[in-house]
């Protein structure tokens, strides 16, 4: 009870913070370091040649990019004070803010908008995003226009959070490889609300507020310190103690109960949607059993997700359905939901002709995806499909890159996964169905899954401007998919920010959690 | 003559075995399926397969085992470490970087454990059967048995969080504001429970050989004597006896350094202590080759000239070593 009306309380302040920016009764303070942790050391900080939530939170606060998002999945201003997409969805028009600057006083022009455009095109790892740009024209120094092949609405959520960085020019076109380029990490001169004071690898990542934002007023704090610490037991003691005032993508159910019921500390599972997380179990439709739609609706039928909602997860995450993050618009809940069902799993089996002998049907190996906290649903998963007659062996797998090399060859029949859709369908979800994508690397079709249809519905949403109509095409995937069950999906991943009650605008009100910027997060003593 | 020739002899050997351990643990890291580029792209949240296939490019991933061999030593001959994939730095500075952080934090606790194992050790001796002996025995055990990131969380919960006398992670306050002593009793307090977490595993090993080795040495015929000739019982244990029975504790001490920098590991990532051993545990878990062979060229170097030293100091002070081979 004492959990619920926490939640419940957190929500309404929630509710209320994001109608307002800030809550209605307190006026946001300026000054203060505000002290973050980081899970991992980023591997550089310029998040257009990196992606990852790693980098991300660093990144996203040296560097702006053109559109920010609220709760509401709506574009908002950001380095772009307005746009425009012309009627045949062609070309799409930034007007940028006309006093912003770099860290180094260099105004931020179009053709900054241009180059960043070319390298993120050249270098970041999610092609997608910005493949049918042709060109950027660059009519006058605060106006950029990307010119398109073809419609392409995920566009405009490629732009927001840490995807669209906007870099200097006159910085990263010295003609040095933009990857291994020595400013990624040391005099980083970015375009966002803070600048970098230090980093240090393996320690921490300190920076301070840029005074010439173009934001007046804004940043509220003085410092950021993002502190590197990779135990997720010691990150909650150090909040608990306050060392720490922030910390987020927190996953560990025991964990995010545990801080529920800490004082001073509030935690919301709020602000995740664009990084959209999703645990599934995947099949691999090419191969033994398998293959046969029936025995993966069986698999689906014999699963009980109540018991890994309640039993492992322990109430912290919500239910998914489909590919796509239930915080998106384009969720389509309506889908079958594969309630626990033993005797429809058994008839499935049997008419795939996969008959019960001796109480066993058929073999199959589970490998067992090298992700801290993913063991328990392995285990569940093996003990309920031995109530069909499935017997699962499951297979450890030392690390990620050996667990890698089996999903990008599909040398495997089952795993759990865990899979970002990393805002528009475009760059997160279709890669996991497109049959033009099967067995390219870890997190492609590595399912073998091919369904003409599928394509097509992908195609045609990729390329759909109205809203309305792209809702409704990625609904019938969607439901093509949860038919077919080359996923079964699982929940969303129960990511959560662990918030000290001295911060004000925590980074739970909008869909990129700190991949997005902390210009409006401000320390209350 | 016969000196330099063993000398010359030994740094041959250690040479070689720089560069076997070199060419089986870059053979061994090959031979795992996946490399650095999968967790690349895991850290980016996933990767367009032309990327993937370029950084296996630009890395020498796609030339044959051979080759990335060849140059790669060719590249160590030449005392270049090469240059970090994950990291995006040259491995030298980076494990230089992290050097003396471990060195703090191993040097400590080992300095630790032998002083308070050596000081236990000798108490529970002189009373093998007293309960303050009994009391050294279950805690050095406890000590050994607990897995070190347990005891470490342990202490976090203890004195961070319920009495917080001490920080959680990290080495330093970077808000602190401040000159030198300033800081260096911010690093001391850091210090603290890493240090003992740590030395907690060695204490058992330091406090039991100490007692054993003490108690065979009380027993010996000279400690006899000297009691026979009417020195003080402490003066017997302190003057004569400790002296003998410290030579194999201080031999374990050297054999385990390799294992203090092991242990740094766990006790690494737990308090978030930025040294050599969280580097180690992140580059193996990334697959970053030329990191981890940096790492393992650098313990290895300080097991080697540990082990040369130790051989000639042996040689140094005990005459009957000398002329071995």
């Amino acid at each position: 009870m004492k959990h619920q009306l926490k939640s419940f309380l957190a929500a309404t302040a929630t509710a209320a913070l994001l109608a307002s920016g800030v809550s209605a009764q307190e006026t946001p303070k300026a000054g203060g370091t505000l002290v973050v942790a980081l899970t991992g050391t980023p591997r550089v900080l310029n998040p257009a040649v990196q992606s990852g939530i790693v980098t991300g939170l660093p990144g996203a606060q040296l560097f702006a990019a053109p559109l920010r998002y609220d709760e509401g999945w709506n574009p908002q201003p950001y380095l772009a004070k307005s746009w425009e997409v012309s009627e045949d969805g062609l070309n799409v028009t930034l007007h940028l803010q006309e006093d912003a600057t770099f860290h180094d006083g260099e105004p931020i022009k179009s053709s900054d908008i241009a180059f960043s455009v070319k390298i993120i095109q050249q270098y970041h790892p999610f092609k997608s995003m910005f493949a049918p740009v042709t060109s950027v024209d660059t009519p006058d120094e605060h106006t950029a226009i990307l010119n398109l092949a073809h419609p392409h609405p995920a566009l405009m959520l490629a732009m927001s959070g840490q995807l669209m960085s906007i870099i200097p020019e006159h910085i990263y076109g010295d003609g040095q490889d933009p990857k291994n380029h020595p400013r990624n990490n040391e005099d980083v001169v970015g375009s966002g609300p803070f600048k970098l004071v230090e980093f240090k690898p393996g320690e921490h990542v300190i920076m301070e507020r840029y005074d010439g934002y173009w934001e007046d007023g804004l940043p509220y704090l003085d410092r950021i310190v993002a502190r590197i610490i990779p135990d997720s037991s010691s990150r909650t003691i150090a909040l608990e103690n306050g060392e720490l005032h922030l910390s987020t993508f927190e996953a560990e159910p025991t964990l995010v109960n545990r801080m529920m019921k800490a004082d001073g500390i509030s935690v919301s599972g709020e602000g995740y949607g664009g990084i959209g997380p999703i645990d599934w179990l995947a099949m691999n439709t090419t191969r033994g059993p398998l293959k046969d739609v029936r025995v993966r609706q069986a698999i689906a039928y014999a699963i009980d997700k109540n018991f890994i909602h309640k039993a492992v997860l322990r109430g912290t995450a919500k239910d998914a359905l489909t590919g796509v993050h239930p915080d998106s618009p384009l969720y389509n809940a309506n889908v079958n939901a594969y309630d626990l069902d033993l005797d429809k799993a058994n008839a499935l089996l049997d008419e795939a002709g996969f008959p019960m002998e001796g109480g066993k049907r058929f073999d199959i190996t589970m490998e067992l995806v090298p992700f801290p906290g993913y063991k328990p649903q392995t285990e569940y998963i093996k003990q309920a499909l031995s109530k069909v007659g499935i017997n699962v062996t499951i297979e450890s797998v030392p690390d990620f890159p050996s667990w890698a090399k089996l999903m990008g060859t599909m040398d495997f029949d089952m795993t759990l996964d865990s899979v970002y859709n990393w805002g528009d369908p475009v760059i997160g979800v279709n890669r996991t169905y497109m049959s033009s994508n099967i067995a390219k690397g870890v997190w492609s079709n590595t399912q073998g899954y091919s369904n003409a249809r599928v394509d097509e519905l992908l195609d045609l949403a990729a390329q759909e401007n109205d809203q309305e109509k792209r809702k409704a095409l990625y609904a019938e995937f969607q439901e093509i998919v949860n038919e077919e069950v080359p996923i079964y999906y699982l929940n969303a991943v129960p990511m959560h920010t662990f918030y000290s009650n001295k911060v004000g605008n925590p980074p739970i009100g909008g869909i990129w959690s700190t991949s997005s910027p902390m210009d409006r997060v401000w320390l209350k003593e | 003559m016969d000196f330099i020739r063993t000398i010359a002899t030994r740094l041959f050997y250690a040479v070689s075995l720089l560069l076997a351990v070199l060419v089986l643990n870059f053979t061994l890291i090959h031979l795992a399926p996946g490399d650095v580029a999968d967790t690349i792209a895991q850290s980016m949240g996933g990767a367009d397969e032309e990327i993937l296939d370029r950084i296996r490019a630009d890395y020498g991933l796609d030339q044959p085992f051979l080759i990335q061999l060849g140059s790669y030593m060719a590249r160590v001959l030449r005392f270049d470490l090469g240059y970090s994939f994950f990291y995006s730095m040259p491995v030298t500075e980076l494990i230089l970087q992290r050097l003396p952080a471990t060195l703090l934090l191993v040097f400590l606790a080992q300095l630790l454990a032998l002083i308070v194992g050596v000081v236990l050790g000798v108490i529970s001796a002189r009373r093998p059967n007293g309960m303050l002996s009994h009391f050294v025995t279950f805690f050095a055990l406890f000590g050994y048995s607990a897995p070190v990131f347990w005891t470490g969380i342990l202490l976090l919960i203890a004195f961070s969080l319920k009495i917080q006398w001490f920080p959680v992670a990290g080495m330093r306050d970077v808000t602190l504001i401040g000159g030198f002593w300033a800081h260096f009793w911010d690093v001391a307090r850091h210090l603290v429970l890493p240090v003992i977490t740590l030395s907690s595993i060695f204490l058992a090993l330091y406090s039991r050989l100490s007692r054993a080795t003490m108690m065979e040495t009380l027993g010996s015929d000279y400690v006899r004597t000297a009691k026979a000739k009417g020195l003080s019982s402490r003066s017997v244990v302190y003057k004569h006896a400790l002296k003998n029975a410290l030579s194999p504790v201080i031999t374990l001490a050297g054999l385990q350094f390799s294992a203090v920098v092991s242990g740094a590991v766990l006790v690494e990532t737990v308090f978030a202590w930025p040294g050599l051993g969280t580097l180690a545990f992140q580059s193996i878990i990334a697959r970053d080759t030329p990191t981890i062979l940096g790492i393992l060229f650098f313990s290895a170097l300080m097991v080697i000239v540990g082990n040369l030293l130790t051989d000639f100091a042996l040689r140094a002070v005990d005459p009957r070593m000398r002329g071995r081979g």
